[in-house]
Order: C-alpha cells, then sequence, then structure tokens
C-alpha cells in the first residue's frame, strides 16, 4: 500500500528521532566506558592516565559498594512490595461500587504529581522530623518517646517516603487492569458459588498478572535511579546506612571529582538495569504483537 | 465491574476507601494547611488543625525574596521548551512508524525505548563534562535537549498508539484525492489527533516539570528550576516549615491540577501502550 516516494518520506521523518536517540546513547556510554579505564580526577587532572580494571577494583572492593548494593536491592525491593500488594487492595476497593469514585481516584493519584523533591522535604520536616514532626507528637500523645526515623531507621524511612510516591502508580495501572475485566465472568464464578477469595486467586490475579508484571518492571527502572530523595533527607547517611548504587556513584563524581572511579560506577548500574530491562522489554514487545 | 450491592455494603466500603484515599492525600492537606499558618502556628505542639489565623502572609514573602519567580519561570520554560522540541520530532517519526510500517518498525521502537532504561547515574559523568565543554551548564537550552531526549521515548510510543488508531483508509482516500504529504498530515491527520497529542502535551509536561535528577544536578542558579530551588532548603536554613509549604504548594499546584485531567492517558503513556 505504502508507495516508495511515502517511504522514502518516511524515512526521512524518522532520521531526527532516530539520529539524536542515537547519539544520546551511544556518545555518553562510549565515554563512561572510557573513563572507567582511566585516571582522571577533576581535582587533578594532569595525573591522567590508563589504569586498566583498577576504577573497577577500588569500586567494587570498598565496602560502601556492598552496602550500596544491599541497600540498592532493599530499597527496590521493600517499595515493591509495598506498591504491588497495596496497590492491588486499594485498586479493589475503589473498583467496588462506591459513592464519590472519581474523588477517591483523584486524592490517591495525587502523590505521583508531586516532585520528588517536595514529597521528600514535607516527610522529612512536617513528620518524621523528630522535635517537631507529626509521627513525634503522635508518639508523644501516647505517652511514648519519639523516634528519630531518618536518623535511626534512614533506609526504612526513604523506603516509606518513595513507596507513598509509586503506590498512586500501580494503583491506577492495576485499577485500569481491573476495569478490563469483564463483570460476567466474576458473576458466572459467583453464581457457581466461587467464594470471594477464591475468586480473587483464580480470576482476577491471573488477569492482573500481566499488569503486576509491568508495574514490577517499570517501578524497579525509576526506583534503581533514585537520588533526589536521598540527597534531601539523609545525603546517604548516617555513614553509609542510606546510600544507594546511585547516590554512590552521583557522590564520587559531583562531590568527589573523581571521574574514572564515578564512571566505573556508572558501568555497574548499566549492568544491573540491563538485567531490567530484559525481562520488560520482552513483556512489553509481547503486548506489541497482539 | 457494576454489580448489585446492598447499601450498607455500598456505605461501608465508601467510607473505607474515602478514609484510605484521604490517609494517602493526607501529606498535601497538610503541607497545604500549613503554608496558611504562621511559622510560630506550624511548629506548636500539640498541632493545630484547622483553627489557627490563617494568613497568606508566606505566599507573599516566598514570592517576594528568592527569586521565586525566577525558578518558576524556569520551570516553565524547560518544561514547554522540551515539549515542543520532543514533538517537533516525534510527530513525524510516529507519523512514519505508524502508517509505512517496515519490516523493522518494531525492533525500532523496542530500540527507542531500551534508551529510556538506561540509568541517569551511568552518563553522568559524561554529560557534566560534555556540558561544561560546551558551556552548556546551567543553561535553559542544554536543560532542554536533555529533558526532551529522556522524555522522547515516552512520547514517541504514545503518539504511536494514538496514531495507530486512526483509519488508514481515511488517509489513503485523501491521497486519492491528490492530497500532499504535507497537506495529508495537516488537514488530515493532524485534526484527528488533536486529542492524542494533547494527552501527549499533559504527560510531557508533568513529567518534564518534576523531573529532578537532571535538573538537579546540570544546574547551579541561572537555570535551576523549582526542583533544584526546593531541594536547596534540605537543611532549613532561613526558610522554615510555612514558608517551605508555600514555595512547595506553589510548586506543585500547576501539575496537580494538569495531573488530575489526564489520569487515562497517563496509564497508556507510562506503560508505554502495555495496559489500556
Amino acid at each position: 500500500m505504502s508507495t516508495q516516494a511515502s517511504r522514502s518520506a518516511a524515512r526521512v521523518m524518522l532520521s531526527p528521532a532516530v539520529i539524536s536517540l542515537l547519539i544520546w546513547m551511544i556518545v555518553p556510554l562510549v565515554l563512561t566506558l572510557w573513563f572507567s579505564f582511566q585516571r582522571y580526577n577533576l581535582l587533578y587532572p594532569d595525573r591522567a592516565g590508563f589504569v586498566g580494571f583498577y576504577n573497577y577494583t577500588t569500586f567494587v572492593a570498598s565496602p560502601d559498594f556492598i552496602q550500596a548494593i544491599i541497600n540498592t536491592l532493599l530499597l527496590v525491593a521493600g517499595v515493591l512490595l509495598i506498591t504491588v500488594i497495596g496497590g492491588i487492595l486499594l485498586a479493589l476497593l475503589i473498583d467496588q461500587p462506591i459513592w464519590g469514585q472519581g474523588y477517591v481516584r483523584i486524592l490517591v493519584i495525587a502523590p505521583f504529581f508531586i516532585m520528588p523533591p517536595v514529597a521528600a522535604l514535607v516527610w522529612k520536616n512536617m513528620f518524621m522530623n523528630p522535635t517537631n514532626g507529626l509521627f513525634a507528637e503522635a508518639f508523644k500523645a501516647l505517652g511514648l518517646t519519639p523516634f528519630d526515623f531518618l536518623g535511626d531507621a534512614p533506609l526504612i524511612s526513604i523506603i516509606i517516603i518513595v513507596a507513598w510516591q509509586w503506590l498512586p502508580f500501580a494503583t491506577l495501572i492495576l485499577l485500569t487492569a481491573l476495569q478490563s475485566l469483564s463483570s460476567e465472568e466474576i458473576e458466572a464464578a459467583e453464581m457457581d458459588g466461587a467464594p470471594a477469595h477464591k475468586r480473587f486467586w483464580f480470576i482476577i490475579l491471573p488477569h492482573l498478572s500481566r499488569a503486576i508484571t509491568v508495574v514490577i518492571l517499570i517501578q524497579t527502572i525509576f526506583l534503581l535511579g533514585v537520588l533526589v530523595e536521598i540527597l534531601v533527607t539523609t545525603n546517604g547517611g548516617p555513614g553509609t546506612a542510606s546510600t544507594t548504587l546511585t547516590f554512590l556513584v552521583y557522590k564520587q563524581s559531583i562531590l568527589n571529582s573523581d571521574v574514572g572511579k564515578a564512571a566505573a560506577g556508572g558501568v555497574v548500574a548499566v549492568i544491573l538495569a540491563n538485567i531490567v530491562a530484559v525481562f520488560l522489554m520482552r513483556a512489553i514487545g509481547k503486548n506489541l504483537d497482539a | 465491574m457494576a454489580r448489585a450491592v446492598t447499601t450498607r455494603r455500598k456505605t461501608l466500603t465508601t467510607l473505607a476507601a474515602w478514609g484510605i484515599a484521604l490517609l494517602i492525600f493526607f501529606p498535601i492537606l497538610w503541607m497545604i494547611l500549613t503554608s496558611f499558618k504562621t511559622e510560630q502556628d506550624a511548629v506548636l505542639s500539640p498541632p493545630v488543625w484547622f483553627w489557627f489565623d490563617w494568613t497568606t502572609e508566606n505566599y507573599v514573602t516566598v514570592m517576594d525574596r528568592a527569586n521565586y519567580f525566577r525558578f518558576f519561570m524556569n520551570s516553565v520554560i524547560i518544561a514547554i521548551g522540551s515539549t515542543a522540541l520532543g514533538l517537533l520530532i516525534a510527530i513525524p517519526a510516529a507519523w512514519s512508524m505508524a502508517f509505512v510500517p517496515g519490516a523493522k518498525t518494531k525492533d525500532l521502537l523496542m530500540w527507542m525505548l531500551s534508551t529510556k532504561m538506561m540509568p541517569g547515574v551511568a552518563v553522568l559523568v559524561p554529560i557534566y563534562l560534555i556540558f561544561i565543554k560546551l558551556k552548556l551548564l546551567d543553561t535553559h537550552f542544554g536543560l532542554i535537549i536533555v529533558i526532551m531526549l529522556i522524555n522522547l521515548p515516552i512520547i514517541i510510543w504514545m503518539l504511536y498508539t494514538y496514531f495507530k488508531e486512526i483509519p488508514g483508509e481515511i488517509l489513503e482516500a485523501a491521497r486519492m484525492d491528490g492530497a500532499t504529504l504535507r497537506s495529508e498530515i495537516l488537514y488530515v491527520l493532524l485534526p484527528m489527533a488533536i486529542p492524542g497529542i494533547a494527552s501527549t502535551v499533559l504527560l510531557n509536561i508533568i513529567l518534564a516539570w518534576n523531573e529532578a535528577f537532571w535538573t538537579i544536578t546540570l544546574t547551579t542558579v541561572d537555570a535551576a528550576p523549582l526542583t533544584k530551588f526546593i531541594s536547596s532548603f534540605s537543611s532549613p536554613q532561613g526558610l522554615f516549615y510555612a514558608k517551605l509549604s508555600a514555595a512547595s504548594t506553589m510548586a506543585i499546584a500547576p501539575i496537580l491540577i494538569m495531573g488530575w485531567f489526564s489520569q487515562k492517558q497517563l496509564v497508556r503513556g507510562l506503560t508505554f501502550g502495555a495496559v489500556k
């Protein structure tokens, strides 16, 4: 159906997008790889040169690295656990016949539109602050000693903040998937006498499985890159208690000006992200055929 | 799943849903309430909920100092600039993939998506150095380019799924009637695609406005948007809770309103059409 002329026109129209994305992907990645084998500190520009795998060995061997990897996995797993389970329950609840469903949706989705620094600072100052945050007030009202959330449980506090930001996303997507489930199917099961928990496990959950996969994969991509929430609340601390891989690379490059080591960390981050990306692409690609 | 239920059950589920929804929304509500308090009322123990002396003084103070307006305008410039530039590149690309699909179209779409998976930190160093070299650090132009590029795959995908829904026969009919490629796009495709383009614009503005990784790392003062401004108050020097709340409320208000209007499209855009 398409003519030769429209084909070449199509190619011309595609090229700006393809070329710009190609440059955006290739140039920095090649440079990152290159820097990762160089001794390159912005503070000592004269001491430069090829150092082989030195940056990798020192980056990976440092105790900060192990801690950062563990923290990254805990952050991603913790937020996923809260948002997926919470999202399923919340979507099921909102999908019930209720008054003012539209308004409930609006309230639930709101945190997703809050820019990360605002979300993090509101939680840090007005909720988790041990002297006059709302949580401290609640503890005091119950006769307990206020708990220093960001000081004594920094990673868990950050997980709570990030989960609050992403719960709406999971809920909204699962709700959309839920609403595409035909009511006949549920009614038929109901008629056959299937109790609520069986309807959930054998009809609703299988129907949601694709949406759950997509939620998990997309969130993982974004969660691996969480930086600002850590930057404005704990700055990676105390010590390295809330330092993730992303934050560690940020610290090496922007704060320590150690380009070589930061680049090595960047390559590690690429590998980590790619493992997730492969699965995500497969899940989305499947849908493209349908 | 609309089914007949008893009023009693509906009342109970309504109460539960509203309760949880208000709990989730509460931090935002609390921030908005605090923005209307005096600094003394904001840290009162036990806290005051609604019965305090409401004041708009914080908003006035914030707008007076700290060049709030400049940060706000930088956010506007970056969000609108990157969206406009992104559309300029994405519309032709999505058009050609949707209406002149080739054998490689699917691979191309997947490849574009894969650029989105690249972690920002992995390329932070080279981008930072390139920006220094090209004198792009802390400029609108540099940020517009970067924000446009990170959102470009989403724009293309979203437009692609919308364009796909436009029946190709209409375009063919226009072609038969002798429409040139240019008029085909301008007078046939665009009017039908406007709703899709509008929601793409909305989502992209939201994403660009809230983007905090690159805007914070690549700006210092001149081109710094609200994300940078707000995060500079990680330790509350000078600006306290009430004023921080006022600044934050103004920073999120336009996006919150736009976001509420674009809920449905959000799902499609953020899942790359995988969930509709």
